[in-house]
């Protein structure tokens, strides 16, 4: 069995009555990039705040690099090396394009007040390192053009670049992606498909939300599928396709076949 | 606010030949800038000796305001200037950290021991600031309106219960705090005297005080800290999302803040000689978020062209005697409604506000960032 980097083990997330993930088991491997897939409201996202820290699940565990990151500090969760993407773009609107990038950057920066009062060398090498680190990711995502304009300011492919070199320059383990592609057009979409396979190749580990069963199919090496916040399939892209329960949720079924939720 | 075309266009004009100067200003020789920033500092020291022409101020000695009012309030902007225009966190209550500073340099100078001034200084700054971490450390967890409310409250614990201990003297106060020594300067035969004589000493005490605490502010603003503050301010739960620890750089904004409050305070008691609680009310509190926000919250130079403003307009308008209160909150109110982001805004804090404003909010609308919207699409 391949090396599990993230692993969810029987997690369930309530919400008042509402159980947005129920009994849910999945795992990602290293190296590997994996598709989550679902209809509207499966619980995909909630699977993102389970395991960046956003929610606290209710109950089963959330294991990261063999150790559980369930309960712990959104903060320290992103140092240990998960960083993640929005399905709403949430760049810090007003900074530059560079500065978004160097925050992330700043994740696993020693310096703090008392360092940047009376800035050591080290405080202005760690300036200049995040610096040029963050531009470099500009320039891999390819808006280093865009380094100094305002994020807000930003066409909205670009801002969705944006956002994955942010998460990136955390220097993550695992890297997941809410959605990167809405709202591309499909010669978008393949090109930023050629781009999550480089990022893997650079040895990321990607797990990633997308609706648009192209693209899933064509970059993820697995998919695992929610409806209803269960987990109803698990595996390679070509059995997902033909597994009669995706089908069932995505297309829905006949009136006389039971959902037992 | 729908305004008469002219006055859009006057504003645009302002606005653009603002921008002109500010990009002639950068593209400037770095030696020159320098130059020009060491000439307008000197002269603010010989602002007492020689003020511009119309900079004066009727009735009361001019070196007297410069170093009763103006000084202190500049300080006391720029502390609040951290938590508010920097990290956003909205402060009603920073009268209570000035308190604490004036109170501490009262007590062991005159209260209950006798310290020099100097060496109740940095006593008073660190008590502020721990009261600065012990109010943060269980607020700082609210957001927006009620972490303003308990601040609020904060401001006013501190006022009544100075008014409340025997130890602090009551309603009376403490009274005979000392000054700063003299300062006497051989070669040139030039004593320094700081007293109720002549205010200039003290003017010139504040104004050190203040360009060394720009001097740091700039570093910080320009370093990893006021980056984390302005990804807090823009969108907390992305920062921590993104690595930020964001309590923990709060909680340094409270007690930066509540530092340079304190210094303020201890400043202030040893000028005036004596304090008792009437020298903190909630008003103060407000006047000095007065400051920040007329001068443009989220930049030093802003705060302090607004705490300028702000202690030093009532003065200039003294002829109007008691009314001249009035006419200087008229003043504030069309300045405020003309340019809501204040003076001399910051540029992304004033796009910030410009864009919180049309989503409905007000002016501090910013402070309650959006709910959280990482759920289920």
């Amino acid at each position: 069995m391949a090396d599990r980097l993230l692993e969810l083990d029987a997690v369930t997330m309530q919400f008042g009555g509402i159980s947005a993930l129920d009994d849910v088991s999945i795992h990602v491997d290293t190296g590997e990039i994996m598709g989550l897939i679902g209809p509207n409201g499966a619980g995909k996202t909630t699977v993102f705040n389970v395991v960046t820290g956003v929610y606290h699940p209710t109950a089963g565990d959330v294991r990261f690099d063999g150790r559980s990151i369930a309960g712990e500090k959104r903060y320290r969760i992103t140092k240990r090396g998960i960083a993640r993407t929005f399905q709403n773009i949430r760049l810090f609107p007003e900074m530059t394009a560079l500065e978004n990038v160097m925050v992330g950057v700043d994740a696993h920066a020693r310096t703090s007040v008392p360092g940047a009062l009376v800035r050591l060398p080290f405080t202005r090498n760690e300036e200049k390192s995040s610096r040029d680190s963050a531009m470099q990711l500009l320039e891999f995502m390819g808006i280093a053009a865009q380094a100094h304009n305002a994020a807000r300011n930003l066409p909205y492919g670009f801002q969705r670049r944006l956002e994955i070199a942010r998460a990136m320059a955390t220097k993550p383990k695992i890297l997941l992606l809410d959605e990167p592609a809405a709202g591309f057009n499909p010669a978008e979409k393949s090109e930023l498909g050629q781009l999550i396979r480089t990022i893997r190749d650079r040895g990321f580990t990607v797990l990633l939300i997308e609706h648009d069963m192209s693209v899933v199919v064509s970059i993820c090496d697995r998919i695992s599928v929610l409806d209803f916040g269960k987990h109803i399939a698990d595996g390679k892209p070509a059995e997902i396709r033909n597994n009669q329960k995706v089908i069932e949720a995505y297309l829905g079924v006949p009136s006389d076949a039971s959902r037992d939720s | 606010m729908i305004f008469p075309p002219y006055v859009l266009r006057i504003r645009q004009s302002v606005n653009d030949r603002r921008r002109d100067l500010s990009a002639k200003w950068q593209q400037l020789p770095r030696r020159v800038r320098t130059f020009v920033m060491v000439l307008l500092v000197g002269y603010l020291y010989l602002l007492p000796i020689a003020p511009p022409p119309f900079v004066r101020t009727p009735e009361v000695g001019f070196a007297g305001v410069l170093a009763d009012q103006v000084v202190i309030y500049v300080l006391a902007a720029l502390g609040l200037n951290v938590v508010v225009g920097m990290a956003g966190l909205l402060d009603l209550g920073y009268v209570g950290f000035y308190a604490v500073g004036a109170y501490t340099t009262a007590v062991l100078s005159s209260g209950h021991a006798n310290w020099p001034w100097l060496a109740t200084l940095p006593v008073a700054i660190a008590a502020s600031m721990v009261a600065g971490v012990m109010l943060g450390t269980p607020t700082l967890r609210l957001r927006g309106d009620y972490l303003a409310i308990v601040t609020l409250g904060f401001g006013e614990i501190i006022r009544i219960s100075a008014n409340n201990s025997n130890y602090l003297g009551g309603p009376r106060g403490i009274t005979s705090i000392p000054h700063p020594p003299s300062i006497h300067i051989p070669v040139v035969d030039w004593h320094l005297d700081f007293g109720v004589l002549d205010a200039k000493p003290y003017y010139w005490l504040g104004l050190t005080i203040i360009i060394i605490v720009v001097f740091l502010l700039r570093r910080l603003e320009q370093s990893r800290v006021g980056r984390a503050w302005t990804a807090i301010r823009e969108d907390e739960d992305a920062a921590e999302l993104m690595g930020v620890p964001t309590f923990k750089f709060k909680l340094w904004a409270f007690a930066i803040g509540a530092a340079i409050g304190g210094l303020a305070g201890s400043l202030y008691a040893s000028k005036i000689g004596f304090i008792n609680p009437d020298n903190f009310p909630f008003l103060l509190s407000i006047l000095f978020l007065s400051a920040v926000v007329l001068g443009g919250s989220g930049n030093l130079g802003g705060a302090i062209l607004g705490a300028v403003v702000i202690s030093y307009g009532p003065e200039r308008i003294r002829n109007f005697s008691d009314k001249r209160y009035f006419v200087f909150g008229v003043v504030l109110v069309i300045v405020m409604v003309f340019r809501p982001q204040g003076l001399l805004p910051n540029r992304r804090r004033a796009a910030e506000l410009a864009h919180t404003a049309d989503q409905g909010a007000g002016i501090l609308g910013e402070m309650t960032p959006p709910a959280t919207e990482l759920a289920d699409g």
